[in-house]
């Protein structure tokens, strides 16, 4: 019994282990294809598609996350005689955490499993040998301009992001806890640094390749058929957000 | 010249193709039949380097491409060609942009220079000016034609047909031989052609060899193929495997 539990936890080391090790195969193999040739089309299409398909449900994420936060926080803080602090607080938070991560795993879901969709179906239908036989480089014609758009429009996403999220504090700030818009405003330069913004950009950067990375991933390496495909996804989209989530983690003993 | 010597080929414990030595001269037109599940495909993917073997070489030339790094061999794949068993198309892009695709990642050609040669290589395939339509409208045929279409683009001395006509009427069946014929005689192309059927393959190829559970039992001209004692032979000419997949 205890050795069989053993046996399962073994398997499931080793399974893991097999996982990082092919999804650092196929970065690397990305990183190295970058020097090679860099579609600038591609990229640039691939950021349009990012952008448009989540920016609404950036804009409504962090828009309800900037008030739910200042919600919870204005009430206690007005309690302590602390208002003074709620626009710097709520910065902080969003800058640092919630912004990033938030749009990491808005993206994860909206962009990392379409890669994955239409990459599948690429190889299923022997798409992706077609590129091989003729000579290019499947890591990359599709991966290097999925990871350079995330890479460039994460980052981007997560500035705005921030920026509606803080904006929906002062709504509730202002509406709700009565706080004026001054002082609101003027708590944030003083309680936030840069840094607070440069280091979530720093998170949003990673998480831009993580969701890339796997999204490919799990498409180059779907079982054949319809089924398949749909199982890929799933998969893709799950893995992506606890990656994220862990890594933000370590990102932020690293930076902060 | 493509020399293929003792390869074998597994995937996990399963033996697909075991020990085959096959030699295909340039210019000539070889047909390689078999029943399904019996190698075909997996010996064409061997032969343009997408999978390697687990023994045995292929020489390309004077190049052993079994063991070949992918960065070589993309070198190679420039003068080779190749027809998907479902054509391949990139669906997110026009039939233009599909035969164009080769021109586009490895020449400079000016976009008015791709765009001729795609509308010649779209007329020698029978379906000049679909340039601007998508995969998604085009019938079983026409995307057979333009993967040809795309195949021939660059100008390959070899090229790899998996079941150019599976899956197609009598006549597309046809008018996809004539193609394969004509296209050998304009271009003096070397043709590998995997095929089903046994009166496309008497039709278009100068040699025909069969593999039968992954094992290569003959090969020889036409006409010496059709006098074959073989019992596994006689069946197939007999036409037993015709259309029991279609
Ligand atoms: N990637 C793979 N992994 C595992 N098994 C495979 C793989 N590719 C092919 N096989 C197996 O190898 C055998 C031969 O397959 P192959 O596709 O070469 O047959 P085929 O002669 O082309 O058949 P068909 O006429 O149906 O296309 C089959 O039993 C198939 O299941
Ligand atoms: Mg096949």
């Amino acid at each position: 019994m205890f050795v069989r539990f053993l046996e399962i936890i073994g398997a499931s080391v080793l399974e893991l282990l097999y996982f990082i090790g092919d999804v650092m195969l196929l970065f690397i193999g990305a990183l190295k294809q970058m020097p090679v040739k860099i579609r600038v089309r591609h990229v640039i299409h691939q950021m349009s598609h990012l952008g448009v398909d989540t920016l609404p449900i950036v804009s409504l994420t962090m828009m309800f996350t900037g008030m739910v936060m200042t919600l919870q926080v204005a009430n206690e803080f007005i309690k302590m005689g602390a208002e003074s602090t709620v626009g710097g607080i709520i910065a902080i938070a969003i800058g640092r955490e919630l912004g990033p991560v938030l749009v990491g795993v808005v993206a994860a879901g909206r962009v990392g499993s379409a890669m994955t969709a239409e990459i599948s179906t690429m190889k299923v239908t022997e798409q992706i040998d077609a590129l091989r036989v003729m000579g290019t480089n499947p890591l990359g014609y599709l991966v290097v301009p999925r990871m350079l758009a995330c890479m460039i429009m994460v980052p981007l996403l997560t500035v705005y992001g921030d920026v509606i999220g803080v904006v929906g504090g002062w709504g509730v700030a202002k509406y709700y806890a009565g706080i004026s818009s001054y002082v609101y405003v003027n708590s944030i330069p003083e309680y936030a640094v840069l840094n607070d913004l440069t280091g979530g950009l720093v998170k949003a950067v990673v998480f831009g390749v993580v969701i890339a990375v796997l999204g490919c991933y799990y498409g180059m390496k779907a079982p054949e058929g319809a089924e398949g495909v749909g199982k890929a996804t799933t998969k893709s989209v799950v893995s992506a957000i606890v990656v994220i989530f862990m890594l933000n983690v370590l990102l932020s003993m690293v930076l902060y | 010249m493509i020399k293929i010597e003792n390869v074998s080929m597994s995937f996990g414990d399963k033996k697909v193709l075991d020990n085959i030595n096959l030699e295909i001269k340039d210019g000539e037109t070889l047909a390689i039949i078999g029943g399904s599940g019996s190698g075909k495909s997996t010996l064409l993917r061997l032969m343009i380097g997408l999978d390697h073997p687990t023994g045995g070489k292929i020489w390309l030339r004077d190049k052993d491409i079994a063991h070949m790094p992918e960065k070589e061999l993309d070198e190679l794949r420039l003068h080779m060609g190749m027809v998907f068993q479902y054509s391949a198309l990139f669906d997110s892009m026009t039939v233009g942009d599909n035969v164009a695709f080769g021109l586009r990642e490895h020449t400079d050609y000016s976009e008015e220079k791709i765009a001729e040669i795609v509308k010649e290589k779209l007329e020698v395939v029978g379906l000049p000016g679909t340039e601007d339509m998508m995969p998604g409208e085009l019938s079983g045929g026409m995307k057979k034609r333009v993967s040809l279409a795309r195949a021939i683009a660059f100008g390959p001395d070899i090229i790899f047909y998996d079941e150019p006509s599976s899956g197609l009427d009598p006549i597309m069946t046809d008018k996809i031989d004539e193609l394969i014929i004509s296209t050998q005689k304009r271009l003096g192309v070397t043709s590998v052609v995997v095929t089903h059927d046994m009166d496309s393959a008497i039709h278009i190829a100068d040699r025909i060899a069969m593999i039968y559970e992954g094992k290569l039992i003959a090969v020889d001209t036409v006409d010496n193929f059709r006098r074959i004692e073989d019992p596994r032979v006689r069946a197939f000419l007999r036409g037993l495997y015709i259309g029991k997949e279609a």
